[in-house]
């Protein structure tokens, strides 16, 4: 059961892999999550899912490593297996031909961008794609990303490759050039797509992000997800986890967002130092 | 040996208060086989007993109770088991004191018989010795689907079984049990027990398949085309907020999660097990049932120096169980009654700082037949606080129906269906526990699950009939 078929290193600290989870490949769709568990005490972790192939009977993740558990998962091989995983998650992405469309992937959000791309592009659209990270480190599939859009503008916070600018200066680019843009998807960090949301407001655009607040069973069980769009409580996991950008109270997604922050901390902290005598044996 | 009322009723020994308020060990320890003999000898064996008729699975209350007497514990499970499969859950979590307790005739002058106690006792000594594989009959060939691995799902899929079918559960999440692996606290049911009736259901034959999300992974549909009959048993997990201003303040949890967190997850072993679980030194639980109790009681486990239960009305409408105040107020938990939260109130960084409440006195009887609380004009007051913990009770989760139209649900959206024998109004879809009822007790769904089970054993063998009959007499009333 959810035997990793495949892993591969992506940068430093990103990691991707191909589960085997037929009955989820069936049912996935862009858009959606999973929520896996490395061990039998490990937490429940969600990650939109990256592609799916049903023939295959695979689910594909991309991972960073950032803390106690992700750290666990990255030490796990091809043929390992997963103590479970649980999808497909939350509503799919709303794909008809819009016309012109753009996509922004921050970071890790280029995983979850890529089946989007390729459902957006095979329904017609124009389909334009922002890439961007930090840091050359933390870029990845930039070919993957060529072969699902038409236009393709990868850049670095820090200049390190592609074009040196934030995510949202292209994007802004691309609203003052005078096309027609039709729709906007920004996918990241919450500060990320929290300005991607201010960038594209003026213009009218309908902007959806995918929002990543923190969750526990990821069927409207806990509640733990919630989000303030419209003014409105919704549930990230089963009403999501795209919303409309512009409706979204970012300021309580990034507080909700540092709840467990210290603990997460501790977390890692003491797995480290777990980690420490075997490393030393090296 | 001493008959009838006057021997008193055994006292349940329990933990103490002060060791306990700060472990998740269990709380009542059980009798000694010394006890469980003595007060099975209380009871009188009545001929026409009324105990078996206010049990909602009819377990044959005096037959185990005089094996037990005699002490012929293999008797005594026997005769216990024929009719409940869950009994070391039920011995612990029933409200016993509304149900078969309430009608014994020792009650009438005295103390009744510890029935629950006495049901524990029983299954806790069977555990003991290495749980028998039952007999199972020759494979009928029919397949059903049992959606929810709780209370109503588990008896129902043991009862299939148990009457030949090929059984399958599909739980939503990593682990079987629902409520009883979620939602009820380890000092109050031991995972432990949970896990040993989980594995007799197993030994029936039922297969059991965790991270199966029926509306996402299958649809109902699906699961028709596969199977001869599928049973709803996926309860009422969807949990309620007050809808005040400040409610989603860093702080504020439902009781859903704080339990998930503490109970499946295992948070209170936090970081030997990966999920954090956080309460701060004051804790306010909104809310006085049993939900509440569990919540107010965990948070003093996992390090609270100050809980509250907040409930708006009086200690006469608590819907919790006289046992769980009790022991709630053994260990410290404050009860404030006649108040009512009317908004969270936080800091600039978006965490809690406290609740403004108002006062509440009560007035006329209410749809619910309980005096309805009204506020005091002006009465309005704060609490500091750094943890909210929102227990208002649970409707059920609709997931499980998606692309499901033909299943009609209330206006609560609790499924619609003949109590009598638990058929929804989509053909050989059955339903029962908390999605036919909103959030109820442990022993109801099970005897939901149980009349379920035996309409679909009536079905196979004779389809001919119209599927929806209309129910003959109201629903029994369910208490919350």
């Amino acid at each position: 059961m959810y035997r990793i078929v495949t892993k591969k290193v992506l940068g430093p600290v990103t990691k991707m892999y191909v589960i085997e989870a037929p009955e989820v490949a069936r049912k996935a769709q862009a858009g959606q999550f999973i929520i896996l568990r490395v061990s039998d005490k490990g937490e429940r972790i969600p990650l939109t899912i990256a592609d799916y192939d049903r023939v295959a009977g695979t689910i594909t993740i991309v991972v960073q490593e950032i803390g106690k558990s992700t750290r666990e998962l990255g030490f796990m091989e091809a043929g390992d297996e997963l103590a479970s995983f649980t999808g497909p998650l939350g509503r799919p992405t709303e794909i008809e031909n819009f016309g012109t469309v753009v996509l922004v992937g921050g970071g890790l959000g280029i995983a979850p961008i890529y089946p989007i791309c390729r459902s957006l592009r095979a329904a017609g659209n124009h389909v334009i794609a922002i890439i961007g990270a930090r840091t050359k480190d933390l870029l990845f599939w930039e070919d993957e990303m060529r072969t699902v859009c038409d236009e393709l503008i990868v850049g670095t916070d820090d200049g390190s490759y592609g074009r040196k600018a934030l995510v949202t200066v292209p994007l802004k680019e691309l609203l003052d050039a005078g096309r027609k843009i039709d729709r906007i998807w920004a996918i990241g960090p919450a500060i990320m797509m929290k300005f991607c949301a201010l960038t594209s407001q003026p213009y009218g655009v309908m902007t959806l992000v995918s929002l990543n607040s923190i969750m526990v069973d990821g069927t409207g069980m806990c509640g733990a997800c919630r989000v303030s769009v419209g003014g409105r409580t919704r549930f990230a996991c089963v009403d999501g986890p795209e919303f409309d950008a512009h409706q979204v109270d970012w300021n309580l997604l990034l507080s909700r967002q540092r709840f467990y922050l210290d603990l997460e901390k501790t977390a890692l902290e003491a797995y480290e130092r777990s980690l420490a005598p075997a490393a030393a044996n090296n | 040996m001493a008959k009838g009322n006057n021997t008193p009723r055994h006292e349940m020994p329990t933990r103490d208060a002060e060791e306990r308020r700060h472990i998740f060990g269990e709380v009542a320890l059980g009798y000694t086989l010394e006890m469980a003999v003595e007060e099975a000898g209380r009871c009188l064996n009545c001929k026409k007993p009324s105990c078996v008729p206010g049990c909602p699975v009819n377990v044959r209350i005096p037959e185990f109770i005089a094996a037990l007497a005699q002490q012929d514990l293999w008797q005594a499970v026997a005769m216990l088991k024929d009719k409940n499969s869950l009994p070391a859950i039920c011995g612990r979590v029933c409200p016993q004191e509304t149900q078969c307790e309430v009608v014994c005739i020792l009650g009438k002058k005295g103390q009744p018989v510890a029935i629950g106690r006495l049901e524990r006792f029983v299954a806790d000594w069977e555990r003991m010795q290495g749980m028998r594989a039952p007999e199972l009959p020759a494979k009928t060939g029919k397949k059903v689907v049992v959606i929810g691995s709780g209370p109503a799902g588990l008896t129902a899929a043991g009862d299939l079984a148990k009457a030949g079918h090929e059984v399958t559960i599909l739980e939503s999440l990593h682990t079987p049990g629902g409520v009883l692996m979620y939602g009820i606290p380890e000092f109050r049911l031991p995972k432990d027990v949970v896990n040993a009736e989980i594995d007799y259901v197993r030994k029936l034959g039922v297969k059991i398949e965790c991270n199966a999300v029926v509306g996402k992974l299958y649809t109902l549909e699906e699961l028709l085309a596969e199977n001869d009959a599928v049973f709803l048993g996926t309860g009422a997990g969807l949990p309620m907020m007050l809808n005040i201003p400040g409610e989603n303040f860093n702080g504020v949890l439902s009781a859903n999660e704080l339990l998930t967190r503490t109970n499946l997850m295992k948070g209170y072993l936090f970081p030997a097990w990966d999920t954090p679980v956080k309460v701060g030194k004051r804790v306010a639980v909104v809310g006085a049932g049993n939900v509440a109790m569990d919540s107010a009681r965990c948070s003093l486990r996992l390090g609270a120096e100050e809980v509250h239960i907040v409930y708006r009305r009086s200690r006469d409408e608590v819907p919790a169980r006289a046992e769980e105040v009790h022991h709630a107020e053994e260990e410290g938990i404050i009860f404030d009654f006649l108040t009512n939260p009317v908004e969270v109130l936080g800091d600039d960084k978006g965490w809690v700082t406290g609740i403004r409440c108002i006062r509440m006195q009560l007035g006329e009887p209410d749809a619910s037949g309980r005096r309805r609380p009204i506020p005091i004009e002006g009465s309005e007051f704060e609490m500091p606080m750094d943890t909210v913990v929102m227990a208002l009770g649970t409707r059920p989760n609709p997931l499980v129906f998606t692309d499901a139209a033909a299943l009609e649900r209330s206006r609560t959206g609790t499924a619609v269906t003949n109590q009598e024998n638990g058929r929804t109004r989509m053909e050989r879809v059955w339903a029962g526990g908390d999605i036919v009822t909103g959030a109820a007790t442990v022993i109801s769904a099970m005897g939901a699950g149980r009349i379920a089970a035996n309409d679909i054993n009536t079905y196979f063998q004779d389809s001919s009939g119209p599927w929806w009959i209309e129910p003959t007499a109201a629903p029994a009333a369910v208490s919350d």
